[in-house]
């Protein structure tokens, strides 16, 4: 119950600093990365419902993020509809999309899943790049419009844009936390443990899963219809198989699987590979050696190792006061552990 | 009878697993299958809680033909399963793990979940009742915190005793329910199986430990390469000539 209480605490705090971010650095540099990095935590989230939750590790994320953000474009640009109706239409078809390829891809398991969707990834990939009358090819996309206003409320500064991401951010957080501590995350979490198990109790798990698989790509691509009225530009490379890494490193450096591992990881990583800019593509041969050992050590990331040792330091502590009626025991614990 | 097979066969290539069985689970009995390894025992639970789709034969659940039904919707007709290994989450606590298994009889939808309704409240609230409810039964009510990865075999074997037992079965299929678990312990697990079929559950086993099933069985099968080749009460099997050659090494049981 304290444990609990003090997730609300922290999670307060963090959404109090993020509302008071641009007033407390008003730094247009640093207020980009912070929208920028707030939409990547859109898209992680989207992939931590699936890979995290359900247990599926979907390599085809940065595809449909892609999906999302042209859909924007071409809706807004080409086909000149209103901004709004055109957001949410994105969002709508990608996840239909991916409605469609989750019906085959979900029939495989594990590394074959995740080989079948790192290919339609690249497939997605490809069609971008290569359907030059739509999407513009290798030219890229530009004159996407910004987000339209809202009644009196206008998009066109960073500071109102920074606080539209961040609506949609804790909206898509909100949306997580519901589903996870539900009956439905509860479902998700039995199949991730054992899809034969969650069977036998009578889970429909190819319902369940489809379902986990269109949410997780509805938030992925809502972080992509963002990311194209925040940029206002784009090149088919932001469906390529870089990005999907990117987005798996800050999963698992945050922690995969937990409720707060894609803010913390985002931020972690964006941060560091800001700070290391100077050694260009060199960057990764710190990053390479980090990851392996982090994967090795803290298998559910940053988050996870803090929960580990939270539920370890509360384990023994339930432990010593046990101690206390049966000393002996403890004491030979503690030689032990000493 | 509750449950039925009818010249049950599963071929897997030019191996057949499961040929030509004839089996009747009998209501609110234990009833036993016993074999040597790779007679086919596992198969036989496969086919009937439907992991396996059977070659050929046709499986009857009160009167009902369910061989071509998927696994979960078996479950909903309350059959039941375990797995040799308990495939448990490790890292949540036993009651967490025994929650879901009475999801089947809920009906909240991730909608429910999003706007958190009064049925996803009411439907938790069941889940939770149930798995309490459940844990009694099986004496896991003070364990029911703790987290998976630390309690014993056998609490594990209980805890997924609860776990299929709250899906509400009316037959529950134990595959090698003492497998892995001491004497003692074993004798626990005994008066539990003999619990839930004075309670009114239907109980089918698979187990090896002989002098369980001789103790408690009141109906056995006996498998051999996938034929059967006998059927009785412990009396009966105990001086089946057959059996005895066939599984005993032709000694009497120990």
């Amino acid at each position: 119950m304290i444990a609990v209480l003090k997730q609300k605490k922290i999670a307060a705090l963090a959404i109090l600093f993020a509302l008071a971010f641009p007033l407390l650095i008003p730094n247009n540099y640093y207020l980009h990365m912070m929208t920028l990095s707030f939409i990547w935590m859109i898209a992680v989230y989207g992939l931590n419902l699936l890979a995290g939750y359900t247990g599926y590790l979907s390599l085809a994320h940065a595809g449909f993020f892609a999906i999302g953000a042209y859909t924007l474009a071409i809706l807004t640009v080409k086909a000149g509809l209103n901004f709004w109706l055109a957001f949410f239409l994105s969002c709508v078809i990608s996840s239909f999309i991916g409605f469609l390829v989750g019906l085959v891809a979900l029939r495989t398991k594990e590394h074959f899943f995740a080989i079948y969707t790192l290919c339609v990834g690249y497939i997605i990939y490809l069609v971008i790049d290569k359907w030059d009358n739509l999407t513009g090819g290798v030219r890229g996309f530009i004159g996407i419009p910004s987000p339209a206003n809202i009644g009196p409320i206008s998009f066109q500064t960073p500071v109102s844009q920074y606080y539209l991401v961040l609506f949609f951010l804790l909206l898509v957080v909100f949306v997580m936390y519901r589903i996870v501590y539900s009956l439905t995350g509860r479902t998700y979490i039995a199949i991730r443990n054992s899809e034969e198990l969650a069977l036998t109790i009578g889970i429909s798990t190819m319902k369940d899963k489809l379902v986990s698989f269109v949410l997780s790509i509805f938030f992925t691509s809502l972080a992509g219809a963002l990311y194209a009225s925040f940029i206002r530009f784009l090149g088919p490379d932001i469906g390529y198989i870089s990005v999907m890494f990117d987005l798996l490193i800050f999963l698992l450096v945050g922690g995969i699987g937990t409720m707060s591992g894609p803010v913390v990881g985002t931020l972690l990583m964006t941060s560091i590979s800001q700070q290391l800019q100077f050694l260009q593509d060199y960057r990764m041969l710190i990053f390479g050696p980090i990851l392996t050992l982090l994967v090795i050590f803290y298998p559910r990331g940053v988050v996870g190792g803090v929960i580990h040792w939270k539920t370890k330091r509360t384990e023994n502590n339930r432990d010593s006061r046990v101690g206390k009626i049966s000393s002996h025991s403890s004491n030979e614990k503690q030689v032990k552990e000493g | 009878m509750l449950l039925e097979t009818k010249n049950l066969t599963k071929r897997f290539g030019g191996l057949i697993a499961v040929n030509n069985v004839n089996f009747s689970i009998e209501r609110g009995k234990i009833n036993a299958i016993i074999g040597p390894n790779g007679a086919g025992k596992s198969t036989f639970f496969n086919l009937i809680s439907g992991f396996h789709k059977p070659t050929a034969g046709q499986i009857i659940f009160k009167g009902e033909d369910i061989t071509h039904l998927p696994a979960n919707k078996r479950a909903k007709l309350g059959i039941a399963r375990t797995f040799q290994t308990t495939h448990l989450f490790e890292q949540s606590t036993v009651l967490d793990n025994v929650i879901i298994g009475h999801r089947l009889r809920t009906s909240s939808t991730l909608f429910d979940a999003i706007f958190r309704t009064k049925r996803l409240k009411r439907e938790e609230a069941q889940c939770k009742e149930k798995a309490m409810e459940v844990l009694e039964f099986v004496g896991l009510t003070d364990a029911a915190h703790k987290i998976v990865a630390n309690i014993s075999q056998e609490e594990k074997k209980r805890a997924a005793f609860a776990l299929a037992l709250a899906t509400d079965p009316e037959v529950i299929l134990l595959d090698e329910p003492a497998a892995g678990v001491n004497p003692d312990e074993t004798e626990g697990l005994e008066e539990l199986i003999v619990k839930m079929a004075e309670y009114g559950i239907t109980v089918c086993l698979i187990e090896h430990k002989m002098q369980m099933i001789m103790k408690i069985a009141h109906k056995i099968m006996v498998l051999n390469y996938g034929e059967k080749i006998a059927e009785g009460t412990p009396e009966e099997i105990k001086n089946n000539e057959i059996v005895i050659q066939a599984y005993l090494g032709g000694s009497a049981i120990a």
